[in-house]
């Protein structure tokens, strides 16, 4: 079995007095794809945005490609991770958010070549070159000089991920990235995520309110609940099989 | 008791107008000053230690609510006899940081409202593509903080011009300065001052306009043919 690209180690994360996460405990290997479900207030956000670094866990370990995230060694102690260290480790990852977050001071060539020219100091015609090969994959080749005030949400979602692309994670992360759009538009956002799978090398973490969607794409799916994982395994046993109540009530509220 | 004369105005025109490239240039380098300075409150109040927050609060506040030609003269006359940091300063340079520091609390103000109306997201996503500190303020923050302020930094600038004719007061020989001088040797002050008064207008109309139509251009970008495109966009 592979080394895992991604290891939770009793990771608990509260804001104020409220715990969201209790304890997780997770593997995820190269190239797997997972998908996170659960009732909303469940922690999966959280999850994916401690592994971006966006959120600090409260206590436990995150272990990304052999590294810790958040801890460092100083003089032989181990202390929290500075700026420095978190960098260093961050560049595995990328992710794509639910409000798309794109640059709109950039028209989306620029959305998608910024990172790699400053990030990464590639050259400018390479960056580039990947760029449009990336915006030709998800299907905007001929948008590249517009700016995201010109696009459509679904649009905006396929250069979000675009721009995460360029950047070639080992891991990617999908925070809910199709309910912030109408629902015709989801489509198209959900056949580029199909696609990205296909290819492979990159592991995958979805947090995803789309059950076929998940049971078509994921080889593991996660059901959080209170702030743990209350049943895991293949997407047809839990999304098909599982025994578990809170599980069955809340996918029933999915299916009627 | 004189009335109106347009011979001492022709007189007095070409004297006042001398001052006029002090004036400029006092309020230019003010400006400048200002607006470099006003980021050095904004990054202050940035740091996430709230004894260093209180401190850069309160003097801020203690700046903007003291007038600006009681610094001026603090710095000029009261500032020399501070033991071990006073130092004497001429009257230009002081005018400098006088109306530079006090105005830098207002840009400082301006700045921070940019950088409060950039988006959460932005930083995240930022963050997400691994950029570091420096980058994520010049390539993504501030292009899109500054922007939007420009008009309320412009009008800064029309509010600066009128102030700096203070500097008058330690001696910096401004069109007011000048004319107050030619006033006080002949006895003479309605048409010095009005000339003052005139110049003031053609310089300070034209930029208000100026700064009205900027404005209206920043409040349309970003959002142009939106309509047009999103209707376009969800077929594609």
């Amino acid at each position: 079995m592979t080394e895992p690209i991604v290891t939770f180690n009793d990771v608990h994360k509260s804001f104020g007095d409220v715990k969201v996460l209790k304890g997780i405990d997770l593997d995820i290997r190269p190239a797997e794809k997972v998908a996170i479900i659960g009732p909303s207030g469940s922690g999966k956000t959280t999850i994916i945005r401690m592994l971006m670094t966006l959120e600090q866990p409260t206590s436990g370990d995150i272990i990304v490609d052999g590294t810790n995230l958040w801890k460092m060694d100083k003089k032989g102690k181990q202390v929290t991770a500075n700026e420095k260290h978190l960098r260093a480790v961050r560049g595995d990852i990328g992710m794509v958010f639910q409000h798309f977050n794109l640059f709109p001071h950039m028209t989306i060539l620029e959305n998608c070549m910024t990172a790699p020219i400053h990030v990464k100091q590639e050259s400018k015609s390479s960056a580039k070159d990947r760029s449009i090969e990336m915006l030709k994959k998800v299907g905007l080749g001929d948008k590249l000089d517009n700016y995201p005030s010109q696009l459509s949400g679904g649009q905006k979602q396929r250069v979000a991920m675009a721009r995460a692309l360029v950047m070639r994670p080992k891991v990617m992360l999908f925070d809910e990235v199709t309910s912030a759009l109408d629902p015709e538009l989801v489509g198209e956002v959900l056949e580029v995520i199909r696609d990205i799978a296909k290819d492979g090398e990159m592991a995958m973490i979805l947090v995803t309110h789309e059950m076929d969607f998940a049971l078509d794409v994921a080889d593991k799916v996660l059901f959080l609940d209170e702030g743990v994982i209350a049943e895991q395994g293949t997407a047809s046993e839990v999304i098909e099989h599982s025994k578990n109540d809170r599980l069955q009530s809340f996918l029933h509220r999915f299916r009627n | 008791m004189s009335n109106w004369s347009w011979e001492v105005f022709a007189e007095a025109f070409p004297i006042v107008l001398e001052g006029l490239g002090i004036t400029l240039g006092l309020t230019i380098a003010c400006y400048l000053f200002a607006l470099i300075f006003g980021f050095f409150w904004t990054f202050l109040r940035r740091i996430p230690f709230k004894p260093i927050n209180w401190i850069v609060t309160w003097v801020m506040e203690f700046i903007r609510s003291t007038p600006p030609l009681v610094q001026l003269f603090f710095i000029y006359y009261a500032w020399p006899m501070v033991p071990v940091v006073g130092v004497t300063l001429d009257p230009f340079t002081s005018a400098i940081l006088g109306l530079g520091i006090h105005f830098s609390t207002y840009i400082g103000e301006v700045y921070r409202s940019g950088i409060d109306g950039v988006d959460k997201g932005q930083w995240e996503a930022a963050k997400s593509l691994n950029f570091s500190t420096k980058q994520k303020w010049t390539k993504i923050i501030l292009p899109q903080a500054i922007p939007p302020t420009i008009p309320m930094l412009g009008n800064y600038l029309i509010i600066m011009f009128k102030e700096v004719p203070l500097a008058s007061t330690i001696g910096v020989a401004g069109i007011l300065h000048m004319a107050n001088s030619y006033g006080a040797q002949y006895w003479t002050y309605l048409e010095p001052l009005t000339i003052v008064a005139i110049l003031f207008l053609i310089m300070s109309y034209p930029s208000a306009i100026l700064i009205n139509k900027l404005e209206k251009k920043m409040n349309r970008r970003f959002d142009k043919k939106e309509a047009l495109n999103s209707s376009k966009g969800a077929t594609a």
